[in-house]
């Protein structure tokens, strides 16, 4: 599938159109294969397609940032709109993830 | 303005609906879709639009995660009313699963009982955010009834326009 690309270190994540915990456990599943067969050490998250995400957005991210983070990779959300910019910041997610907004 | 809205509608209900749908994950897409559906008359922003949404979102995956433990059972039912009074929603998503045993607890931001599954624990903390109020009653082995509220759209505005 093409929503995973390895690009050097990093691995993109285009997300879909709608993030909940429905799709949320087969993205955390193929991330994390990616992840440990590739061994990338940051990870992208682009949300150019998303217009909808709930908490399960906050945990497939929360539960990557745990993965890599013990070996300092870090972890970038790209293309948010301002909706999904409020839901990472009430999370509080700003503190480990940089957000990078649309245009 | 928004005055006169209330004195004219009070507190009579506009309109209602019920759906009951099996606890399953796909269905928490078709909730939060048919809400949105039925408050689209109010003309709500993009905003409204996606906090009731996401709100229903959250509810509707406590009870098919948490409720019936993702047990994805035909049997397991969720059941959501919604009604309206003039421009305000009121939602009430009821289960019948396993209850919370400290709602105070569960309330808690950060705080999940499946931190193993990935979960953020932000469940309640983003209904509470994005609606105007929150109710949640449990009983261990009985279920789960959630309510929340919001107003909704620009209708009080547009009335008084007019």
């Amino acid at each position: 599938m093409d929503d995973f690309k390895v690009i050097d270190n990093y691995l993109m994540i285009r997300l879909p159109d709608e993030i909940d915990h429905h799709k949320s456990v087969d993205i955390s599943t193929k991330a994390d294969r990616y992840i440990m067969s590739k061994k990338v050490g940051n990870i992208v998250f682009d949300f150019e397609r998303t217009t909808f995400m709930d908490s399960s957005g906050i945990g497939i991210i929360l539960g990557r940032y745990k993965k890599i983070a013990c070996f300092g990779g870090k972890v970038y959300a790209i293309n948010t709109d301002n909706r999904i910019r409020r839901i990472l910041l009430l999370s509080g997610l700003q503190d480990i993830v940089e957000i990078i907004s649309k245009g | 303005m928004i005055e006169i809205v209330e004195k004219r509608n009070g507190n009579k209900v506009t309109n209602k609906i019920r759906l009951e749908f099996a606890a399953l994950s796909d269905n928490e897409s078709f909730a939060r879709m048919a809400v949105a559906a039925f408050i689209t008359p109010l003309n709500p922003t993009l905003e409204e639009m996606s906090d009731v949404k996401t709100a229903v979102s959250e509810a509707v995956t406590n009870a098919v995660l948490h409720g019936y433990e993702s047990r994805n059972s035909m049997e397991d039912r969720i059941c959501m009313d919604c009604i309206l009074r003039g421009d305000v929603l009121e939602v009430e998503i009821s289960d019948r699963g396993i209850g919370i045993e400290n709602v105070g607890l569960a309330m808690e931001p950060l705080y999940t009982s499946k931190p193993e599954q990935d979960r953020s624990g932000m469940g309640f903390a983003f209904m509470e955010a994005f609606m105007d109020d929150l109710e949640v009653e449990s009983e261990v082995g009985c279920g789960t009834v959630v309510r929340m509220c919001k107003k909704i759209g620009t209708s009080a505005w547009i009335d008084s326009e007019e």
